[in-house]
């Protein structure tokens, strides 16, 4: 797809701030999401999980609660079609154990019945008997010489002879000669990191209500970041054709990345086929934690040599990243994204996706990235720090412009890098002074952003407005920025115009809502599928005239002649267009499918102040600044809300989230209370700057920003934190018990 | 003929080499050029590749024309998060 | 097991339900009485997002059994907004896009008027303790704060 020229300046709807389309759904409790929807004759279902980390599934005995009156249907494995192969038999394997249950929280059955108490009832009579094997769930035990093997043989290609069988993927990359680079340097640091596994914390656990006939037929409601994922993959999971399978997404409480993935939706459906009954399956917030998809955790090692005045000579990674009991944790990512933001004549990075007893991580916002900058923005604070240099003049100094030749390969089209690091260094914040026991901290972060299949409807109305069906649901308020590009494009008010998520029934595929693509790519489409309802409404014009199409153009919601030459004719407002359409040649539909290429990549830049009590450990944010490059910000608003809830996952991450696992392998914190997200009172205001370097493969210049705002925040938390404590914390999250160890082991020596 | 520059991890599926040569017009036939000339690369390449192309980072689409001059790299698949 | 007839009031309509002795508060109101505002994040009593007034009282619905609703007078989201006018707090939490999922949402409304009732005045750090037990996972709570605040001023000033 060739690129077309990117407008700039002249906008009348975007840019501006209008109110949400969806936004009095969502204060009145109209807003249906996953656990919202009942049908009649509906059952709830309940999922029995293994309690072990790694077992062998001798019997399943069903017999008990199938006894229950209450009961409809009971699904195991058995249930589910046979004989797939690759990432296909991955998921269903994950949605339901084979022969070995791979992590505690894997489910081995499920059961149907007339309510939800009974089903849990039931859930409970189902006996499973258990041969239970060594389990391994840290990244680095699992690396080593006898180590559990979670599975034979699945590495692939590209990890070299002599690893550890859970060893199933490597990355290596890199360019230059970084010996040589390290010889170079005034100055080296190598450092050790460790990160824990978070979890995406959506508020809403995941929800579907689904029906399935004997004749193949499948209906799908639920909450999900892609119902055409859903659709194909339930559709292979309980063998019917992906068209005989309608899925319609919910409104969605959260996703950040883990609702990318497929987890009850197949169960629900293998349940409605046995029992011919609607089955509504909802999660609890315990299975939420044990048995989606949180983060990896890793273990990494960095090492970079700079000179006295700043430039750094060699970068060296290496990325360990447990992903749980599947293949597939993002290594690759965290090793490509680490040195991303600078310019590096030699830089060298390795990326391990190790398997271990723990459920399979998912993605989660930017997933990767944000560890390798923790430890490369880490090393580079420390060496600031070590040689008296400036963190943010030092940063600009080895900045990846325009041109770079990236860590990953190859030169970097315009980018906004360097634009937010002036942006920080000028920001009031950065000048502000330090109070007492606080420290400052500056982190740069990189994320490549997504396109991906889509496609997008507008049909326009007799009455002049247009409906605009768009694939990608609506995880943080796209639909109000669908409409104002839509109006933008035709011409007309911005609550001229709804936008609906369609169901797959109704429009192409369209990839899931992630790689922060949806405002790029569904907003591409939108705007192509305007123009093309555009050049349908100068048709008519031209029609009803007598001129040739070519003399009619589109401006301010009219269609008007070219110039004296085309005639002296009235402008026809679109409304005056569609009043008659039916009988000027039908309906006027625009539309637009594609898999556009050009997501522009982006950078962010982070300030945090941060407070360290040391008598406790414990630590407050007390300021928090994020810049970022978002190409152009359609509707400002939400483009602040994805940089301040990034800065707040980053928060959460950096000081208090992670799983934590017993010797037993069970995850010991499945709650909201044991597992603590920022609350209201952990939070200060955190403030934004919007940068706009236009990203020339969108239409208006955007770049995707969901994701690249949490790329920066663990790194510069830990530099503040650091900085505050007096020494180097290299261990996430910076609980109050890991900051008294680190101040400790330095008062000893 | 198009210069592919390739990560370093494929270097010893390829050869030896971290630069490669094949006659190619677009990302298609790149990639099923690089397939039949380096058989150990074909696993790689199922398995999913994406294409910089003069900067352009090309996720999926294999009918993105490719010149003789072109800067090419392959890169471990992109995809979204 | 046998149901338990139960008369209570909810969001001012005189309300009967019969309802398993083991059901939650939450589990009536979304399952029995169509009242789906209120939200399960959790059932632990840690999220707040099935927040709701009992007599005046802000509580965790997920917390309380439905039986105990007997006599009582419940208040949940779908009651804030007076006929077709939404609240001042519904308003401005659009206008200041105070929600990104909105999953948070009507326990955090639910949640602001009750403060709003016993204090007009709040400061900045008053709010984010009275709302440390709502989880919001997309906003960073920033304009969430700002909207309360906003919305306290008003009412301030209009009274």
């Amino acid at each position: 797809m060739t690129q077309d020229s990117v407008k700039t300046s002249g906008f009348k709807v975007v840019g501006t701030r209008p109110d949400r389309p969806d936004g009095v759904d969502k204060v009145t409790g109209r807003a249906k999401f996953g656990a919202d929807m009942y049908a009649p004759g509906m059952l709830h279902a309940a999922v029995v999980r293994s309690p072990h980390a790694h077992a062998k599934i001798v019997r399943i005995d069903t017999s008990k609660a199938e006894a229950m009156a209450e009961v409809k249907a009971v699904a195991t494995r058995a249930d589910f079609v046979d004989g797939l192969k690759g990432e296909d038999w991955n998921i269903l394997e994950n949605v339901m154990a084979g022969e070995k249950a791979l992590y505690d929280g894997h489910a081995v059955a499920a059961v149907a019945a007339t309510s939800a108490l009974a089903a849990r009832d039931a859930a409970k009579l189902v006996e499973v008997t258990y041969e239970i094997l060594p389990h391994v769930t840290d990244v680095d035990k699992a690396m080593e010489e006898g180590a559990p093997v979670i599975r034979e043989a699945a590495a692939n290609h590209s990890v070299p002879d002599g690893m550890h069988a859970n060893v199933v993927r490597f990355h290596e990359s890199g360019h230059g000669d970084v010996e040589k680079g390290f010889a170079a340097a005034d100055l080296v640091v190598e450092e050790t990191f460790q990160t824990e596994a978070t979890h995406q914390g959506y508020i809403e656990p995941h929800a579907c209500l689904a029906q399935l006939g004997n004749d193949g037929r499948g209906e799908v409601f639920c909450c999900t970041q892609g119902h055409f994922n859903v659709q194909k993959i339930c559709a292979k999971l309980v063998g019917t054709d992906a068209s005989q399978m309608r899925v319609t997404a919910s409104e969605i409480g959260g996703g950040f990345g883990g609702k990318t993935a497929v987890f009850i939706e197949p169960v629900a459906l293998v349940l409605s086929r046995k029992s011919n009954r609607p089955v509504k399956l909802v999660m609890s917030r315990a299975e939420v934690f044990r048995a989606t998809g949180p983060t990896s955790s890793t273990s990494m090692d960095v090492k970079i040599g700079m000179t006295k005045d700043g430039k750094i000579t060699a970068g060296q990674g290496t990325f360990r990243l447990q992903g749980g009991a599947f293949p597939g944790a993002p290594a690759d990512f965290t090793a490509m994204c680490a040195f991303a933001p600078y310019a590096l004549e030699n830089v060298h990075q390795r990326g391990y996706d190790v398997m271990t007893n723990r459920p399979k991580q998912a993605a989660y916002r930017a997933p990767g990235s944000p560890m390798g900058a923790f430890a490369v923005e880490s090393v580079i604070d420390e060496l600031c720090n070590q040689l008296g240099l400036d963190p943010i003049e030092t940063r600009l100094k080895n900045a990846s412009k325009e041109g770079t030749k990236a860590s990953f390969g190859p030169p970097f089209a315009r980018i906004g890098l360097v634009e937010t690091l002036e942006a920080a260094k000028d920001h009031a914040h950065y000048a502000a002074p330090l109070g007492e026991g606080e420290g400052r901290g500056i982190s740069c972060g990189f994320w490549f952003n997504h396109g991906g299949e889509t496609a997008v409807s507008l049909a326009l109305s007799e009455d002049g407005t247009a409906a605009l069906s768009v694939g990608t649901p609506d995880i943080g308020g796209s639909r109000a920025s669908m409409c104002q590009m839509a109006a933008e494009e035709l011409g007309i008010s911005y609550d001229k115009i709804r936008t609906t998520i369609a169901d797959t029934a109704t429009l192409g595929y369209n990839e899931v809502s992630h790689g922060s693509r949806v405002t790029y790519a569904s907003g591409l489409a939108t705007i192509k599928a305007a123009r093309d309802a555009v050049e349908k409404l100068c048709g008519r014009a031209a029609d009803r005239w007598g001129i040739d199409r070519d003399a009619v153009y589109w401006e301010d919601g009219c269609a008007k002649p070219s110039g004296s030459n085309a005639g002296d004719f009235d402008p026809l407002p679109l409304a005056e267009l569609t009043k008659n359409m039916g009988a000027t040649g039908g309906p006027i539909v625009g539309h637009f499918e594609a898999t556009p290429e050009g997501a522009g990549v982006s950078f962010a830049t982070h300030i945090v102040d941060a407070k360290v009590d040391k008598e406790t450990g414990q630590t407050s944010v007390v300021r928090y600044t994020v810049v970022q490059d978002a190409g152009k910000a359609i509707h400002p608003t939400y483009v602040e809300g994805q940089y301040q809830g990034g800065a707040a996952q980053g928060i959460g991450w950096a000081l208090n989230e992670e799983y934590i696992y017993g010797d037993d392998g069970r995850l010991q914190n499945s709650n909201f209370l044991d597992y603590r997200i920022p609350v209201a009172s952990d939070l200060p205001m955190i403030d934004t700057v919007i940068v706009e370097v236009p990203n020339p493969g969108h239409p208006y210049g955007v770049r995707g920003v969901g994701e690249t705002s949490i790329c920066p925040p663990l790194a510069a938390i830990a530099n503040a934190v650091s900085g505050a404590a007096g020494v180097r914390l290299t261990q996430l999250p910076m609980s109050p018990p890991r900051i008294l160890e680190a101040l400790d082991q330095q008062a000893n020596g | 003929m198009v210069e592919v520059n390739l990560w370093l991890g494929l270097r010893d599926l390829a050869d030896g080499n971290d630069k490669v040569e094949v006659d190619a017009k677009n990302i298609g036939e790149l990639l099923s050029g690089l397939a039949a000339k380096y058989p150990r690369l074909e696993p790689v390449i199922e398995a999913g590749v994406s294409v910089a192309v003069d900067g352009r980072l090309i996720f999926n689409d294999l009918t993105e024309p490719i010149a003789e001059d072109s800067e090419v790299y392959l890169l471990q698949q992109l995809k979204g998060g | 097991m046998s149901k338990i007839h139960v008369t209570t009031t909810v969001n001012g309509d005189e309300t009967e339900f019969l309802c398993d002795p083991r059901e939650t508060l939450l589990d009536v109101l979304r399952d029995r009485l169509a009242l789906t505002g209120a939200k399960e994040g959790c059932g632990t009593g840690d999220c707040g997002a099935c927040s709701v007034t009992i007599d005046g009282r802000l509580m965790c619905s997920c917390l309380v059994l439905g039986v105990e609703a007997e006599g009582k007078s419940i208040g949940t989201v779908e009651g804030i907004a007076e006929g077709e006018e939404l609240d001042p707090l519904q308003q401005k939490f659009i206008e200041y896009a105070a929600l990104q999922c909105g999953i948070c949402t009507p326990g955090i409304l639910v949640a602001t008027k009750a403060l709003l009732a016993k204090n007009p005045d709040p400061t900045e750090t008053e709010v984010r303790y009275w709302l440390a037990g709502n989880l919001c996972r997309c906003t960073g709570y920033d304009k969430i704060i700002r909207a309360v605040m906003d919305t306290a001023a008003d009412l301030r000033g209009a009274s």
